[in-house]
């Protein structure tokens, strides 16, 4: 998580700079520097929702640009109110629970904390947001090495959809070579 | 496009437009009956299908409330969505992977095969493997099933290339790239495939058949077909003789409307189809129609399921091509001293980045879901699909506690594992684990099963009128203009994807309606 402190607050954005180890994403971005205006939540939550994310799913060499796009769908949501209160009152309970500001606290402590509210109602409003805007995007897909859509580029068929040379190749009979038309 | 009048009653309504109610309705047309199908779902195209796991599930999936209960994991993981089909024209065929088999004989008659089995209430099919033989050769010429009439297989992609190394590794002599509706060279004004990778996303190219493709221009082009989308059936309705005569439904605006018919086809998939029975109660079926046996919407079965997954040193992209792109059959004999009846199948399976972290474990967050998907481009992935036991508490009820946005009762969805399901899952884990454990697995994930796709038995085909619903033609057993055209009307869910046998079973329902129509005997 070496680019949890790499972020900056001003008004209501955070931003951040693409790690330079982040070479799939950073062939993506049309520059290093990122930054997300928020709507509804604070820079302070907004970092905060950042971490948790980064807590509930981890990937070390993810950029936080990635969790970034967590934030930004949360943020989004939270122009409901009760969403809004949801996620305050979460962050609330985080900070009561590290005696402080939850972010501030080591990396391990965080963790603790955020094993002590799973289930709840905040934890798997996050999650479950989570879960599909982490995954779901350009960034990610450059990262993990998922392809996206595929249908304008004609498929697989000519880009490598039986490219594995690490084991033997089937015979005929179980795999045909390809018809010709 | 043909239009006929709401108080027209020569016409068949069918409900639903997929492998069941397409079919059927394009088999109608082509023998000059007129066709009314209403379909719940809007009209997409090739053009509009989308190359995005989540919007593609948003644009086809019937996300309509329900609710579950039951000890399976469906329950916990996915409550409001017990299964994942469709709401489109061509229904659950735009989502469906193109697996195409055959059940097999000892599956037709699993209660003299498997013998009486605590708890499960198991039953013969009314009709056997030759009866249908030649309605499968039909289905697999309509499909145009690779492996059957001189259509060669597809070219295996990655995750095939590990699935097959894997068998043959743990002895496995029978892997293949399978038996798929999906073109291998262009075939009946459909194309070849491209290996795009979004099967269950409706297939872009159309190389993968589905009734939205097929069946449904076919049935239009002999003008005889009334397809009206964003029609949502509510109520099936009938006369004092007890024979059906309309149907209400309400309309794209919201409007209600009766259309009434000679002859009523409900394909609604097994969720759909028996609620909708069971919504159509009156004072002279207070239990719903067809329903004197007291089965309708009883002996829901899903298959027994999971997932496999595996990460490897090197790239798999198992993303590239056809979703279920393999099939070992050799687990689908019923062989008792493997500790289960019945039997079940491995394929393939690709699951997206998108929604991977969704299905892995579901729920599920920290390291242990994380460390996997750090490997996505090493990962391969198969499932397992066998024959689930029907039993009678696993069951469609109306929820009258909740209400749909048409203010009707939501169904409830009961599920609960029998032991022998159990067993069964834990083998195919075992397996397809060895699979991949052959040729250096660096971590092995084994997942609970996805939303039901395939979903069965709960308005079933019985020899006798008070074992089952309808009868060997799917005709109810009570109410002879009534049919059901789905995979309720399965009395066992065998151990194959259940697409093809709908389809074979909607072409023989067509030849069986248009021979009581034509003998004025319906």
């Amino acid at each position: 998580m070496t680019t949890r402190r790499s972020f900056i607050s001003k008004g209501s954005t955070i931003a951040g700079v693409l790690s330079l180890s982040s070479t799939a994403i950073i062939a993506l971005a049309p520059a290093r520097a990122w930054a997300l205006d928020l709507d509804s939540l604070t820079p302070l939550q907004g970092h905060t929702l950042l971490m948790l994310s980064r807590h509930i799913y981890p990937h070390d060499t993810l950029d936080s640009a990635v969790y970034a796009l967590v934030v930004k769908d949360l943020d989004t949501l939270a122009s409901d109110p009760k969403v809004a209160t949801l996620l305050m009152e979460g962050i609330k309970l985080l900070n009561e629970l590290a005696g402080g500001q939850w972010l501030d606290t080591s990396p391990e402590r965080q963790l603790q904390i955020v094993e002590s509210i799973a289930g709840g109602a905040f934890f798997e409003k996050v999650r479950s947001t989570a879960v599909i805007s982490l995954y779901n995007n350009e960034l990610a897909f450059a990262h993990f090495g998922y392809g996206g859509s595929s249908f304008e580029r004609g498929g697989y068929l000519n880009r490598g959809f039986d490219d594995l040379t690490w084991l033997p190749s089937p015979p005929d009979e179980a795999s045909p070579k390809r018809s010709n038309r | 496009m043909k239009k006929y009048y709401n108080n027209d009653s020569s016409v068949v309504v069918i409900i639903g437009s997929g492998a069941g109610g397409g079919t059927l309705a394009n088999e109608l047309c082509q023998k000059g009956i007129g066709v009314v199908v209403l379909e719940a779902g809007k009209r997409q195209s090739t053009s509009t299908f989308i190359n995005d796991e989540w919007a593609s599930f948003e644009q086809l999936t019937w996300r309509d409330r329900r609710t579950s209960s039951g000890s399976w994991q469906i329950a916990t993981d996915f409550p409001n969505l017990p299964t994942w089909v469709c709401k489109t024209v061509g229904g659950s065929t735009t989502h469906w992977s193109g697996c195409s088999l055959r059940m097999r004989e000892h599956e037709f008659n699993a209660l003299s095969v498997y013998g009486e089995i605590d708890g499960a209430s198991l039953l013969n099919w009314p009709l056997s493997l030759g009866e249908l033989e030649d309605f499968y050769d039909r289905a697999e010429d309509k499909l145009g099933v690779t492996r059957t009439h001189g259509i060669p297989g597809l070219p295996g992609n990655n995750n095939f290339k590990v699935f097959y190394n894997g068998a043959k590794r743990v002895g496995y002599r029978d892997c293949h790239t399978g038996h798929l509706a999906i073109n291998s060279k262009p075939r009946d004004g459909r194309p070849a495939c491209q290996q795009i990778g979004f099967c269950s996303q409706g297939c872009k190219t159309g190389a993968k058949w589905s009734t939205l493709i097929t069946e449904i221009p076919a049935a239009e082009a002999t003008g005889r077909l009334d397809l009206r989308p964003e029609c949502h059936v509510s109520r099936i309705e009938h006369d004092k003789s007890g024979k059906v005569t309309g149907v209400v439904y309400f309309d794209s605006d919201g409007n209600e409307q009766r259309q009434l018919a000679r002859i009523v086809c409900v394909a609604g998939n097994a969720i759909e189809t028996p609620r909708l029975l069971l919504m159509s109660e009156s004072s002279q079926f207070p239990d719903g129609l067809a329903n004197t046996s007291g089965e309708v919407g009883r002996n829901y079965q899903r298959h027994t399921t999971g997932t496999v997954y595996a990460t490897f040193d090197d790239p798999v992209h198992m993303y590239r091509g056809a979703t279920v792109a393999g099939i070992i059959s050799a687990e689908s004999d019923h062989r008792p001293e493997r500790g289960f009846a019945a039997g079940y199948q491995l394929e393939t399976v690709s699951v997206g980045l998108p929604s991977i972290a969704s299905f892995l474990e579901p729920g599920g967050w920290g390291r242990k879901v994380t460390a996997p998907i750090d490997d996505y481009a090493n990962m391969a992935a198969l499932w397992i699909i066998g024959e689930d036991l029907p039993q009678s508490e696993n069951r469609i009820t109306l929820n009258r506690s909740e209400e749909d946005q048409w203010g009707m009762p939501v169904p409830n969805v009961h599920y609960d594992d029998h032991a022998n399901d159990v067993a069964m899952r834990n083998h195919g884990f075992r397996q397809g684990s060895a699979i991949y454990d052959a040729i250096g697995a660096r971590r092995i994930i084994q997942s609970p099963p996805f939303p039901s796709s395939h979903n069965m038995g709960t308005c079933r085909m019985s020899e006798e009128p008070w074992f089952g619903v309808v009868n060997k033609w799917g005709q109810a057993h009570d109410i002879p203009n009534l049919f059901v055209s789905d995979g309720s009307q399965f009395t066992t869910s065998a151990a194959v994807n259940p697409t093809l046998t709908i389809v074979a079973l909607a072409i023989r329902q067509a030849d069986w309606i248009a021979l009581q129509m034509g003998r004025r005997d319906i």
